[in-house]
C-alpha cells in the first residue's frame, strides 16, 4: 500500500465500508474474523450494495455473498491480474464507463518507463534487472524517463508503448479468463461474473472496496497481492472516496497502532527508516531516505524527513541531543545493511545461537509461529527468555513441550504476570487509524501490572547500568531522557510526549506542520502529532455526530492520523475543478456553498484543485514523490508489477512461466521443502470466530471451549472419500515439517478444484490451539513452512503442502 | 401493555454466535462439556461441525443451527437460531399442570422455576421442541429449563428496560427487540425487499402461526430449508389435554376429595355408634 499510494494503512474506515455499491472480500473472512465490523457490510448491503467472496472455501462470509468465487489458496494474482485484463480492454472498448481524468491526471498510467524495461511476458517470468546469484533486482529499467527540468515525462493520451497504462496492458494479456480458470480453479463464468459486477464499481460516482487480511498478506507475494489490488482499485476510480479504498482490516485492537509505534524491525515510530551501520552521519540517513523531486507541483511529503527525525531524537534523548552531536542520532543502535531482522530470521539467529536472550511481549510464537516446532526448538538455545502476558504461554512453557525433557533445557525463563487491557488506561489505534482512549475499568489480578509499568522499571534499572557501568553502546541508554513519573509511569505524559513539544515555549504542538529540524520542537512519531495538544486528549473525544455531508466521517469520536483525516488520498474523490465524483457521498468539496476553501474531511494536501490554480495546487498523492499513485511500483523487491508465480510448495508448475516461485524470496530451509508426490493435497491455516489468535484468551474461555471445543481439518465429501475418511473422524494431517492429529470436519463447503483438467485437493487446519491452557490441542503451525515474502518476511501460512490419512 | 418480541434476520445472521455465549453468560448458565479426564485439561469433542454444542440443554438455551445445502451446483449454509418461540398459543402453558409456566405480561412465555415440579409434560407438548429438564441427582428434583426472554429471576432484563443479552450482543443487526406490531411491519418490509432482490420464496416466519410467535423470523427461502415446521400444530392430545382432561381431572380429584371427606364422616360417625 506504501509502495502504491504512500502509506501501509487502511485507505477507509470500516463504517464507512456502508457507503460502498460493491464489495469485495478476497485474503479475508470478515463475518469469521471481523464479526463486529461485519454490521457495517450488513448495512450496505441493504441498500443494495453487491457482496463478492473470493475464498478457497465457502466460508461464513460467502453465506451472506452474492457471489462466491472458489480460487485454490496463493492464486490471487492470477485472480486480479485477469480482472485488471478485463477492465483494461472494457476501458478501450466503453471508456465512457470508466473515470478516464482519474486514471491519466491522478496516477502514473500517463508516466513513461525506460524504454529497457522489459516484463516478465518477455523473460519469462523475471522483470528485467534480475541477478541469478543475488536472487535480486538491479532496479534501474524500472524509473521514469525524465524531461529536461527532471520530472517525469508522460503521455497523457495513454498511447506511448513505454507509458505504464500500455505496459500494464501487455502484462495483464496474458492472463486470459481461461487462463485464470486454469490457475485459480475458479469457473470461468463464475470469474466473470465476478468481475463485471466489480468493474461497474470504475462508472465515475460508483464505489467499490477491497477487505484484505491475512489471507492476502502470508504469502511469499504477499506485497505484491496488495499491489494487484491497488491497481485495480486505481483503474476503478475507488481510492479516496466514501464507500471505496483498500481495507486492510486489522485483526488485533491495536496493531495499526503498534506498527505506527515502529513495533517491526524495519522502522522507528512514524514509519521512519531504521538507521543502518552505512548510515555514518544524520545527514548521511537523510540523503538515503528523503526523496526528492524536481517537480513544482509535487508536494513529496517525505521532502520533511528531517524535521520528523530530529524532533524524535529531541523526544528521546532531550537536552542530550544537540546541534553538535546530530541531535543524538548516534546513539540510536544500527542495523547492519542487508540483514534480515523479522520474525522468521529471528529464530533462524536462535536456532544458530547467535542470539541468546528473548523478550516475548504479548505474543505466542510457539504457537502463532511457523514451523512451529523448529522455533520451539530454537527456543532451547536461550539462555533467557521473559514473558509478559496475562496467561502461562505454551511460549513461556516451551520447555514444557510434548516430547522435549526439561531437565535437558537449561533456558532460564521469567514469566511476568501483566494486567488485561481493561484494566489499564491508555490509547489503542484501531484498523481504520482511529487513536482511542481507553480508561482502566477494574484492578488487574494479584501481582499482574501494566505494560507500562514494566517497561518502566525495566528501563529506568537498564538506564542505570548503563550509566554506572557502561557497556557496548551504553549511550543508547543512558543518554535517554527518561521522566514519566517516580512512582507508576503517567500515561498521559507519554502520549504528550508523542504529540511532542514546543520547546521554546514548552507548550503542546497543534500539529505536525510546526515541526523543525533545529532542535526547537519534540515529537515521538509525527503521525500523532495533534493527537493531544494544549486543547487536550484529542483521542478522548466521544461526539458521535457523523460530520459533513452526513457520510459518517465521525470527525469529533476520538482521532485519526494523520491530522484527523478520516479517509486518506481523499484529493483523489473530487475532479480537477474539487467537485466530487460522487455528489451524493462527497469527502471533501471545493468551494463548497461560496465557503473559501475546501469544505468536509481534512483534505489530503490543502492545495487549491488543479484547474482552479494550475501554478499553487500539488498532485493528489502528496506522499509519493512525484505525487501520482503507482500502478507502476519501482520500489519493491520482486517486481514493478505482480507476476503470478505458484507457492514454494505447490501442486503444480507455474503455468505462466518458467518461474516455478517469487525469484526475490529468500529460502532459508530448502531441506524442508515438501514434494508434491508424498503431499499431494494444498493446506491453508485458519481462525474461527470463536476464538482468538493463538488461543490463551478463549482456550481459558469455558464457554467458548464449548463453541468450539477442538482444533480441526476441514476437507471435501470427495476427498474424504478417497481417503476413506468419516465425518468427525480423528485424522493425522502431515507435512514435510510435523504432523498433527485433528477432527475431520468433512463439508459440502470445500470442493476439490478442477484446473486444466486437472483435480487437486485442498484442505483447511485452524491454528489457535496448542498443548497449554484449558483447552488443549495441536497447533497446526508444526506444518507451516519458514518462507516468507521477500519484502516483509511475512511467513507463508496460507498456502503449503500436506497428506492427509485416518487417525 | 403492547406485546414485545425479537426478530431475527436469518439474511444478516453470520453465525458467530455472539449470542449464544451471551445468554449463557447473563443467565449464568454454565458450559455442557464432557466430564473432565485429564485434571489439567477440559477434553471436549467436536462431531465434525460448528455447531456446538450439539442441541439445546438445561444450560443452553439458546444455539445457533448450521445447515449446509447444495442445489443446483450452488453450496448455501443457512444459519437458524433454535430457542423458544414464546408462542401466543402455547402447548407448554397449555400442558403445565400447576401454572409454573404462564405468559408475561408483555406476550412472550415466562415461567416460575421453583414451582416447577419437572413433570416434563411441557417437554412432550412444545412443536418447536424447545423446553429441557434435569434431574437433581442429590435432591431427586426435576427442573424444566427454556429461554426465559431474560426474565430469569433474578436476573430480569426486561424489567429494566433493556433488550434481551442475545439482542444486545448481535453484531450484525440480526437479531432486533420491540414492539411486536413494530417489528412484524419491519419484517414484512424486509421480506418485500428480498422479494424483490429475487429471494421470491422470502417470507416472515411466526407472524401468525400459534397466534402469532414473539421471535420473527426473516427468511429469504422456505421455512422447512432452515428446519422450521411449516405450519406447527399443538397436539391434539395436548388440547384434550388441557381443556377436556384436566378440567375432568381436577373435577375427578376434586369428587375424590370429596368423596373421602364423606367416606371420614362417615367413618367417625361409625366410629361414635361403636363407642356407644
Amino acid at each position: 500500500m506504501a509502495e502504491t499510494f504512500g502509506r501501509g494503512a487502511m485507505t477507509n474506515h470500516w463504517n464507512d465500508i456502508a457507503n460502498a455499491d460493491v464489495m469485495m472480500a478476497i485474503g479475508s473472512n470478515p463475518a469469521e474474523n471481523h464479526p463486529a465490523a461485519f454490521g457495517h457490510i450488513m448495512v450496505a448491503k441493504e441498500r443494495g450494495a453487491k457482496l463478492i467472496s473470493v475464498d478457497p472455501r465457502f466460508t461464513r462470509t460467502s453465506s451472506k455473498a452474492d457471489i462466491y468465487c472458489p480460487l485454490r489458496s496463493g492464486t490471487d494474482i492470477a485472480f486480479i491480474n485477469g480482472m485488471i485484463k478485463y477492465v483494461i480492454d472494457d476501458i478501450h472498448a466503453n471508456p465512457q464507463n470508466y473515470n478516464m481524468t482519474y486514471i491519466t491526471e491522478y496516477t502514473n498510467a500517463a508516466h513513461l518507463i525506460n524504454p529497457g524495461y522489459k516484463g516478465p511476458g518477455e523473460l519469462n517470468g523475471l522483470f528485467s534487472g534480475y541477478n541469478d546469484e543475488k536472487r535480486s533486482y538491479d532496479k534501474s529499467t524500472w524509473q521514469y524517463q525524465l524531461d529536461e527540468n527532471g520530472i517525469p515525462k508522460r503521455d497523457k493520451t495513454l498511447q506511448d508503448p513505454n507509458c505504464v497504462f500500455q505496459i500494464l496492458r501487455r502484462h495483464v494479456s496474458r492472463y486470459t479468463p481461461e487462463m485464470v480458470s486454469s490457475i485459480t480453479g475458479c469457473p470461468v463464468d463464475t470469474f466473470l461474473l465476478a468481475v463485471q459486477t466489480y468493474a461497474a464499481s470504475g462508472a465515475v460516482g460508483k464505489s467499490g472496496t477491497i477487505m484484505y487480511a491475512m489471507g492476502t498478506t502470508q504469502h511469499t507475494y504477499g506485497t505484491q497481492n496488495i499491489r494487484a489490488y491497488g491497481i485495480l482499485q486505481l483503474l476503478l476510480d475507488n481510492i479516496g472516496i466514501t464507500g471505496g479504498g483498500i481495507n486492510a482490516m486489522r485483526g488485533e485492537s491495536n496493531v495499526q497502532g503498534s506498527t505506527d509505534h515502529c513495533l517491526l524491525s524495519h522502522i522507528l515510530p512514524g514509519y521512519l527508516g531504521v538507521p543502518r551501520n552505512t548510515d555514518t552521519s544524520l545527514d548521511a540517513y537523510l540523503k538515503r531516505l528523503t526523496p526528492t523531486t524536481k517537480d513544482p507541483n509535487s508536494a513529496n511529503w517525505w521532502g520533511n524527513y528531517s524535521k520528523y527525525i530530529v524532533s524524535l531524537l529531541k523526544a528521546w534523548y532531550g537536552n542530550a541531543a544537540t546541534k553538535d552531536n546530530d541531535f543524538g542520532f548516534h546513539y540510536l543502535p544500527k542495523v547492519q545493511s542487508g540483514a534480515n531482522y523479522t520474525h522468521i530470521a529471528l529464530f533462524e539467529a536462535m536456532d544458530k545461537e547467535i542470539i541468546k536472550g528473548l523478550m516475548v511481549w504479548g505474543q505466542n510464537p510457539a504457537v502463532g509461529g511457523p514451523d512451529a516446532n523448529l522455533e520451539r526448538r530454537a527456543m532451547d538455545n536461550l539462555d533467557w527468555m521473559v514473558v509478559a502476558d496475562i496467561w502461562h504461554t505454551e511460549t513461556a512453557n516451551f520447555w514444557k513441550r510434548p516430547g522435549a525433557n526439561p531437565a535437558d533445557i537449561k533456558t532460564e525463563v521469567f514469566l511476568l504476570p501483566a494486567v488485561g487491557s481493561f484494566e489499564k488506561e491508555g490509547s489503542v489505534t484501531n484498523s481504520g487509524r482511529w487513536m482511542q482512549w481507553r480508561y482502566k475499568a477494574a484492578d488487574g489480578p494479584g501481582e499482574a501490572m501494566d505494560d507500562l509499568w514494566m517497561l518502566d522499571q525495566i528501563a529506568r534499572r537498564l538506564i542505570k547500568l548503563y550509566a554506572d557501568e557502561g557497556g557496548p553502546s551504553a549511550d543508547s541508554l543512558a543518554k535517554l531522557w527518561w521522566n514519566y513519573g517516580a512512582d507508576h509511569p503517567d500515561v498521559h505524559a507519554v502520549a504528550k510526549e508523542i504529540n511532542g513539544y514546543d520547546l521554546t515555549t514548552g507548550k503542546l504542538l497543534p500539529s505536525f506542520g510546526g515541526l523543525k529540524d533545529d532542535g526547537t520542537t519534540s515529537s515521538g512519531n509525527w503521525l500523532y502529532c495533534a493527537s493531544y495538544t494544549e486543547d487536550g486528549n484529542m483521542a478522548a473525544r466521544r461526539d458521535p455526530t457523523p460530520g459533513p455531508f452526513n457520510v459518517g466521517l465521525y470527525p469529533k469520536w476520538s482521532w485519526c492520523w494523520p491530522v484527523n483525516r478520516r479517509i486518506i488520498y481523499n484529493r483523489a474523490s473530487v475532479d480537477l475543478n474539487g467537485e466530487p465524483w460522487d455528489k451524493e457521498h462527497p469527502v471533501i468539496w471545493w468551494q463548497y456553498q461560496g465557503a473559501e476553501k475546501w469544505v468536509g474531511d481534512v483534505p489530503d494536501g490543502g492545495w487549491p484543485p488543479i484547474n482552479v490554480d494550475p501554478k499553487a495546487t500539488r498532485w493528489p498523492f502528496i506522499m509519493k514523490p512525484e505525487g501520482f499513485a503507482r500502478i507502476f511500483g519501482f520500489g519493491r523487491a520482486d517486481g514493478p508489477l505482480p507476476e503470478h508465480y505458484e507457492p514454494w510448495e505447490s501442486p503444480v508448475e507455474n503455468a505462466m512461466s518458467g518461474q516455478q516461485i517469487n525469484p526475490a524470496v529468500t529460502v532459508w530451509r530448502p531441506e524442508e521443502q515438501g514434494d508434491r508426490a508424498k503431499y499431494p493435497i494444498v493446506c491453508s491455516t485458519y481462525r474461527l470466530s470463536e476464538h482468538w489468535q493463538s488461543g490463551q484468551m478463549t482456550r481459558n474461555m469455558p464457554w467458548v471451549i464449548e463453541a468450539q471445543p477442538e482444533p480441526f481439518c476441514e476437507m471435501s465429501e470427495e476427498l474424504a472419500r478417497e481417503k476413506g475418511i468419516a465425518n468427525g473422524d480423528r485424522v493425522i494431517v502431515e507435512s514435510a515439517r510435523g504432523k498433527v492429529e485433528v477432527v475431520a470436519l468433512v463439508t459440502k463447503r470445500f470442493k476439490p478444484f478442477q484446473m486444466n483438467g486437472r483435480k487437486v485437493h485442498q484442505v483447511g487446519v485452524i491454528w489457535h490451539w496448542g498443548f497449554i491452557g484449558l483447552s488443549k490441542g495441536d497447533s497446526a503451525n508444526v506444518l507451516t513452512p519458514h518462507v516468507g515474502d521477500p519484502n516483509t518476511t511475512i511467513p507463508e501460512y496460507k498456502a503449503f503442502l500436506v497428506n492427509v490419512r485416518k487417525a | 401493555m403492547a406485546d414485545k418480541a425479537i426478530l431475527y434476520d436469518a439474511t444478516k445472521c453470520t453465525a458467530c454466535r455472539g449470542c449464544q455465549v451471551a445468554c449463557k453468560q447473563w443467565n449464568e448458565n454454565d458450559e455442557y462439556i464432557p466430564p473432565p479426564s485429564d485434571p489439567n485439561g477440559v477434553p471436549a469433542s467436536n462431531w465434525g461441525s460448528y455447531e456446538n454444542p450439539p442441541d439445546l440443554s438445561p444450560q443452553t438455551w439458546l444455539k445457533i443451527r448450521f445447515t449446509e445445502i447444495e442445489a443446483g451446483g450452488k453450496v448455501r449454509w443457512l444459519f437458524t437460531r433454535q430457542a423458544c418461540m414464546h408462542c401466543t398459543d402455547a402447548a407448554c402453558v397449555r400442558v403445565c399442570p400447576n401454572g409454573s409456566l404462564y405468559h408475561h405480561e408483555l406476550g412472550f412465555v415466562a415461567y416460575n422455576k421453583d414451582t416447577c415440579t419437572g413433570c416434563g409434560y411441557c417437554i412432550d407438548a412444545c412443536p418447536f421442541n424447545v423446553p429441557r429438564s434435569t434431574r437433581n441427582i442429590v435432591t431427586g428434583i426435576a427442573k424444566m429449563d427454556k429461554c426465559t426472554f431474560c426474565t430469569t429471576q433474578g436476573l430480569d432484563r426486561i424489567a429494566e428496560g433493556w433488550e434481551p443479552a442475545c439482542v444486545k450482543t448481535c453484531p450484525t443487526g440480526a437479531l432486533k427487540y420491540g414492539d411486536r406490531d413494530g417489528l412484524v411491519a419491519e419484517g414484512k418490509k424486509r421480506v418485500q425487499t428480498l422479494q424483490a432482490a429475487g429471494w421470491t420464496n422470502a417470507n416472515l416466519y411466526g407472524e401468525n402461526e400459534l397466534g402469532g410467535l414473539h421471535v420473527l423470523y426473516v427468511l429469504d427461502d422456505y421455512p422447512a430449508i432452515y428446519g422450521l415446521p411449516v405450519s406447527p400444530q399443538i397436539s391434539a392430545a395436548t388440547i384434550a389435554w388441557k381443556d377436556v382432561i384436566q378440567p375432568v381431572g381436577w373435577a375427578v380429584g376434586g369428587l375424590t376429595v370429596i368423596g373421602l371427606g364423606m367416606n371420614w364422616l362417615v367413618a367417625r360417625a361409625n366410629a361414635k355408634k361403636e363407642a356407644k
